[in-house]
């Protein structure tokens, strides 16, 4: 008998790893022959720990699981007060297009030879009857933009690498996903790890780079044992060797390290600050060598475009966002967890259709899109379609494509606050308006919500002053947060000084 | 507790170790906490010796990263998330309720020397908040009661 449960994260925080020993053990007392395969999780949260048991050739979903309802797995299925039916025919399932996410939760993660069963290598092994040249135009004719949040062209990027000059040049993968409501990183390398290193190996063949690192943050401890792991069943393989190899280095709990300058110094053993652009780490990136930063969804994105074609990926999408994205969807939310689909649904859809709104019941008030540093939508921008530029040209961006649910009992000047108050906290100190300026934002906030409403103009002309003139992101792009909040929830900002008081 | 001599000797298998990484110093760090439970002071010269950079480089990049301690947490560490998932699950009242329960705020360590309590910002874990770290152990939808319960059972 064949029971899968996650490893994943989402499964272990809600109990999996006790479920997972009840199945072994109640397995061991009716003399049940048990093979309990660890897979990564379908991005159902609301449903872990969610077993999977094959009926029929099919596989069948039991969850959310409770150590009452371990016996019950060995009984009659059907009856099983925890039966979900077959699990590709979830409605959540059904309506996404799973390219990148295809395998995870599908297969044992540990098992290449799984992998390959489902499709895996395929890509690798074309890229390797192909040039450099070649391979990059594949990437670059798919329209992959970087998954991180920046949006830069993957293939242009190679490009640069590609025809740069150097002995040593590097693949870094950016797995220092920090962002909030943002854990497709996370589920992709605890549920897939494969598929990352065959994108790493591809990326190495195409930039002539024969070493890779991947920076995973230390707050993620089932990714890096997962992927270590799977670093040497590749390496055993062969998949890894001296053409191509890989390490695995682990974050120190530093936000800004996400930021691919920092996240080089970080690497190369130094604190995590900021470095000016250029040179581009294309050029002078890990020890001042040729690299290749690219984020995990980005990289993870590959393997399936040089398997089916750029066309194939290319197809999906709208506008200049092509190909799928795995949202992720979080907060006060009723449904929450991973969903991969073409670029173009709209906010609306993804809100009330799919994540049908907030578990509270109440009415959402707010989404933040694009992690920390993303803007605050309200409903009424919730016919925005999801896109890079769809979401720019609404004072937004999409960022790493979590969402955040808020329900309405939410105060928009305290999110505000919090805004300013993380960027002071993760501050890598190296430029001023992001140093200095975060600070500044908390009392500015602390003023407004005394009544004090002549702070309004310093707070504007604050935020302008950190979006132009910060090194990075982190400092040039909290000012989404806050203007949004301000923009877009006013009454949340107009407190009467008798009512603070 | 290792005595000096010990300590030394156990930092330098560790610089060994690692010298012949490229960019070895995070490895080293987390390696060294990993043993001792922090970065003692008195690594210091050794690593930058080991590393042929200064001393204030090496504590540079030790006071730059939160991960890394200068001295023993307590003999539990509880992180609690305090990113904006959570924050919209409500996890501000679970954070408030743990203080509350150990007379402790963020970064503090209960006098009894039992329990640390800290903010982590975000565990990959948005979609089943609020979240944190029990001992490296992952939970998710905790409330002000569940928190509660956690504890008594961390602290007994």
């Amino acid at each position: 008998m064949r029971i899968w449960l996650p490893l994943d994260s989402f499964a272990q925080a809600m109990g999996g790893e006790e479920v997972a020993a009840a199945i072994v053990v109640e397995a061991k007392a009716r003399g049940v022959q048990l093979q309990l395969t660890r897979n990564g999780s379908r991005g159902m949260a609301w449903l872990e720990p969610l077993a999977e048991i094959e009926v029929g050739g099919v596989r069948h979903g039991f969850g959310p699981m409770t150590l009452a309802d371990v016996s019950g797995l060995f009984g009659d299925l059907a009856a099983h007060p925890k039966a979900l039916g077959p699990v590709e025919e979830l409605d959540w399932m059904k309506g996404q297009t799973r390219l990148t996410f295809a395998r995870v939760g599908v297969i044992d993660p540990l098992s290449l030879e799984e992998y390959r069963a489902h499709g895996g290598l395929v890509g690798l092994d074309r890229a390797k009857a192909m040039t450099k040249a070649q391979i990059v135009a594949e990437v670059t004719d798919s329209g992959l933009r970087g998954r991180g949040g920046a949006g830069f062209p993957t293939g242009i990027k190679w490009k640069t690498v590609s025809e740069a000059a150097g002995e040593q040049k590097y693949i870094v993968c950016n797995a220092d996903e920090g962002d909030s409501a943002t854990f497709a990183d996370r589920m992709l390398m605890e549920g897939d790890p494969f598929t990352l290193i065959e994108g790493m190996a591809i990326a190495g063949l195409a930039c002539g780079a024969t070493k890779g690192y991947v920076y995973i943050r230390s707050e993620y401890p089932v990714a890096i044992r997962v992927m270590n792991d799977a670093v040497l069943v590749a390496r055993e393989a062969g998949v890894l060797g001296p053409q191509f190899d890989m390490e695995i280095r682990v974050g120190a709990g530093a936000y800004v390290c996400g930021e691919e300058t920092a996240l080089l110094n970080s690497l190369e053993g130094k604190r995590g600050v900021v470095r000016a652009k250029p040179p581009l780490p294309a050029l002078q990136g890990f020890m001042g060598r040729p690299t290749v930063v690219n984020n995990v969804i980005s990289l993870a994105s590959v393997p399936v475009i040089m398997a089916k074609g750029a066309a194939h990926y290319k197809d999906f999408g709208l506008g200049r966002s092509r190909g799928t994205i795995p949202l992720q969807i979080a907060g006060n939310v009723k449904f929450g967890g991973l969903y991969e689909c073409a670029f173009g649904l709209t906010l609306g859809e993804i809100v009330d259709k799919i994540a049908g709104g907030c578990f509270t019941g109440r009415p959402v008030k707010a989404v933040q899109v694009g992690g920390p540093l993303g803007a605050y939508f309200p409903r009424a921008l919730f016919d925005t379609p999801f896109g890079y530029e769809e979401f720019a040209a609404k004072d937004g961006l999409i960022g790493h494509a979590g969402l955040t649910l808020f329900d309405d009992s939410t105060d928009m000047l305290a999110m505000a606050r919090f805004a300013m108050e993380f960027c002071a906290i993760e501050s890598c100190g190296k430029c001023t308006p992001c140093r200095i300026g975060s600070t500044r934002g908390v009392e500015t906030l602390d003023r407004l919500a005394r009544g004090d409403a002549s702070a309004m103009p310093i707070l504007t002309d604050l935020c302008n002053t950190m979006k132009l003139g910060s090194l990075c992101a982190l400092g040039g792009f909290t000012p989404y947060p806050v203007m949004s909040a301000i923009t877009h929830f006013p009454d949340d900002f107009a407190r009467s000084k008798e009512a603070a008081e | 507790m290792l005595d000096s001599d010990a300590q030394t000797d156990r930092i330098a298998e560790i610089l060994d170790a690692h010298l012949g990484l490229e960019g070895p110093l995070l490895p080293i760090l987390h390696a060294i906490q990993h043993a001792f439970g922090y970065v003692p002071d008195s690594a210091i010269p050794q690593i930058a010796a080991a590393l042929t950079i200064s001393k204030a480089e090496v504590h540079g990049v030790i006071s730059f990263y939160h991960d890394f301690r200068d001295k023993p947490a307590g003999r539990h560490v509880i992180k609690i998330c305090r990113a904006e998932a959570c924050q919209a699950a409500f996890g501000n009242s679970v954070a408030d309720r743990a203080k509350q329960k150990l007379g402790i705020d963020w970064h503090e360590t209960t006098p009894d020397g039992a329990v640390t309590l800290e903010p982590v910002f975000c565990l990959g874990l948005c979609a089943c908040g609020p979240a944190a770290m029990i001992d490296g152990k992952l939970v998710g939808m905790l409330t002000p009661k569940s928190v509660e319960k956690l504890i008594d059972e961390v602290v007994k």
